[in-house]
């Protein structure tokens, strides 16, 4: 899982100008992460076994951590480092760490929302040899094989997977809980283990962040339904789009 | 140098963000030197040499009985083998349901990186600069690349597709090393969204609706409006949290980003996670009661006022013109 900032965030850019100004930002768990985490939760409180929450990030990380194991989950890893990652770098480290973990079920979100890369689910399960399925807006576990079904254009994909194997969470997957004062209490008492992460060679630099250009200034056409005649006439004469 | 591009198919239907890769994969090539070649994944030829008329010059075909489905594992091996062969410089996917599911693994097997959902390429000084929006498009970031070759994920309906009128693409066989047997994650069935509805990401227009509408019946308005306009209906993450719509409606951060011809938003306040999702539409039209909305501020159009007296007039008269054209 991953420390983001909140999806309420107006982002600036930082004196580097390549990366976000974190001042003033709120930092939430990813939340497609939320999705993956609750899908854990249930499997183990059906199936039985251990939740691990897995994040690799900055000096933050523990506080988002310690909202995932008040959720539920049984002990917390955090790999650290202190500067950009690309996704390959990362997918290496988490490859790394969840190699000697043994897990049956690797859940990511399906995307972070800042990167927006959607890379690392699916590189971790390449490197690792696992099958794989992404964007899982359904799950049924039956013996050892997920039957999961992804959103394609047009329609949804049924997936059978068979464990050991990695599959990242979509909205829609699960309603996520809400920590209960009893999983805050108890968290104090879980262990969080930080060590160095192990990343890859990068593949990626990031050369810039920006701004988007702004849109140009548009205009209110009228008021009302008496407007429509000069939206329909704009729309035609000027965009040219119907 | 070459640029290598994957070429996607369903159901032996070459899908149209194949075309716009290989649009952008000509221009590369005019930077980078040629030849543009194809890598498809397929259980039969679904009309390769037609590509040629979209910038291909070649197009190594990878066949296999498991690829009437999509098999994202067998892909792998079968763009793996076409990189091994051709040995290109820049790697191109469309960043479809599939593409995004396929490209992170080609990159973590070639140990190369990827830039996903990029809107614009450039060589600059012997380099490719990919540029994908962040944040949902709150930010844009440039990236460079360490490795060869540089992979690259590209945004549906942004990429101009060319035309070589006449021209034909050479179909080679591909041999690649594939063990179906040992695959552990297989597609059992593809089941189709009822009504044919075009996804959000692939509609040139969409008809988006928020809270304004007052409740889930009252998309009926929106649908009407959309269907007069042949346009995809979306919507804002209010209603879909409320229940009113499927995630699969979803505009903004936690939903999709969409780069349609034309955005009309209906009731929409404009939250900055909706505008994240569809400000790179080339056309923003916003219908609000609330003239100091924010929808507004990126809107090229605007009618403040009702929507429930707006649309419907809005409806009429597309229909209007529907029959006078």
């Amino acid at each position: 899982m991953k420390q983001v900032a909140d999806t309420d965030t107006r982002v600036k850019v930082a004196a580097d100008g390549r990366s976000l100004d974190p001042a003033g930002v709120t930092w939430i768990l990813n939340p497609y992460d939320e999705f993956a985490v609750e899908q854990a939760l249930l499997v183990r409180d059906a199936a039985g076994g251990e939740v691990v929450a897995l994040s690799l990030g900055g000096a933050g990380v523990p506080a988002t951590l310690r909202n995932v194991l008040a959720m539920g989950a049984d002990r917390a890893i955090h790999l650290k480092v202190d500067s950009f990652a690309d996704p390959l770098a990362v997918a290496t480290a988490i490859a790394a760490e969840t190699r000697g973990l043994n897990a049956d079920l690797i859940w990511f979100g399906k995307q972070a929302v800042d990167d927006d890369a959607a890379q690392v689910g699916p590189m971790v399960a390449e490197m690792l040899k696992l099958p794989c399925a992404t964007v899982v807006a359904k799950f049924e576990l039956k013996d050892r094989v997920a039957t999961v079904e992804r959103e394609i254009e047009g329609g949804r994909e049924v997936i059978e997977v068979t464990l050991p194997a990695v599959l990242t969470a979509d909205k829609g997957l699960n309603t996520p809980r809400f920590a209960s004062l009893k999983g805050i209490m108890a968290a104090k008492k879980k262990t969080i283990e930080e060590k160095p992460a192990a990343l890859g060679s990068p593949g990626l630099e990031v050369v810039s962040l920006a701004l988007p250009a702004a849109r140009g200034a548009g205009r209110v056409v009228g008021q009302g339904a008496a407007a429509v005649p000069e939206l329909i006439r704009v729309l035609r004469q000027e965009a040219g789009v119907i | 140098m070459s640029v290598l591009v994957f070429i996607e198919q369903r159901d032996g239907a070459i899908r149209s963000v194949s075309r716009e890769a290989l649009g952008e994969a000509t221009r590369l090539a005019a930077h980078v030197g040629g030849p543009v070649v194809g890598v498809c994944a397929a259980s039969a030829d679904p009309g390769l040499a037609s590509l040629g008329e979209s910038g291909a010059e070649r197009v190594l075909l990878a066949t296999h009985a498991n690829f009437a489905r999509a098999d994202s594992a067998g892909y792998t091996a079968a763009v793996c083998a076409a990189v091994a062969q051709v040995g290109p410089r820049i790697l191109l996917f469309p960043a479809s349901a599939l593409g995004k599911d396929l490209a992170p693994r080609v990159a973590a097997r070639l140990g190369v990186g990827l830039a996903s959902d990029c809107t614009a390429l450039a060589v600059e000084n012997g380099r490719l600069i990919a540029t994908r929006p962040v944040y949902a498009g709150k930010a844009i970031q440039r990236v460079a690349f360490t490795g060869t070759p540089a992979a690259v994920t590209l945004r549906p309906k942004v990429f101009a597709p060319v035309s070589k009128p006449g021209a034909s693409a050479a179909v080679e066989s591909l041999a690649f090393d594939y063990d179906a047997s040992a695959n552990r994650a297989r597609v059992t069935d593809v089941v189709a969204s009822s009504g044919g509805k075009l996804d959000l990401t692939e509609s040139e227009v969409i008809v988006s609706g928020g809270r304004g509408l007052k409740g889930p019946e009252n998309f009926a308005l929106v649908e009407q409006l959309a269907a007069a306009l042949g346009a995809t209906v979306g919507a804002s993450r209010a209603v879909v949290d409320a229940g009113w719509r499927p995630h699969s409606d979803q505009v903004g951060q936690t939903g999709k980003t969409v780069s349609p011809k034309l955005y009309v938003a209906v009731g929409i306040s404009g939250a900055v996670q909706h505008l994240a999702g569809m400000s790179s539409s080339r056309c923003i039209v916003a219908i609000n009661k609330d003239p100091e909305a924010p929808i507004f501020k990126v809107a090229d159009y605007g009618i403040v006022g009702d929507l429930f007296e707006v649309v419907p007039a809005l409806t009429e008269a597309v229909k209007h013109l529907n029959s006078q054209n």
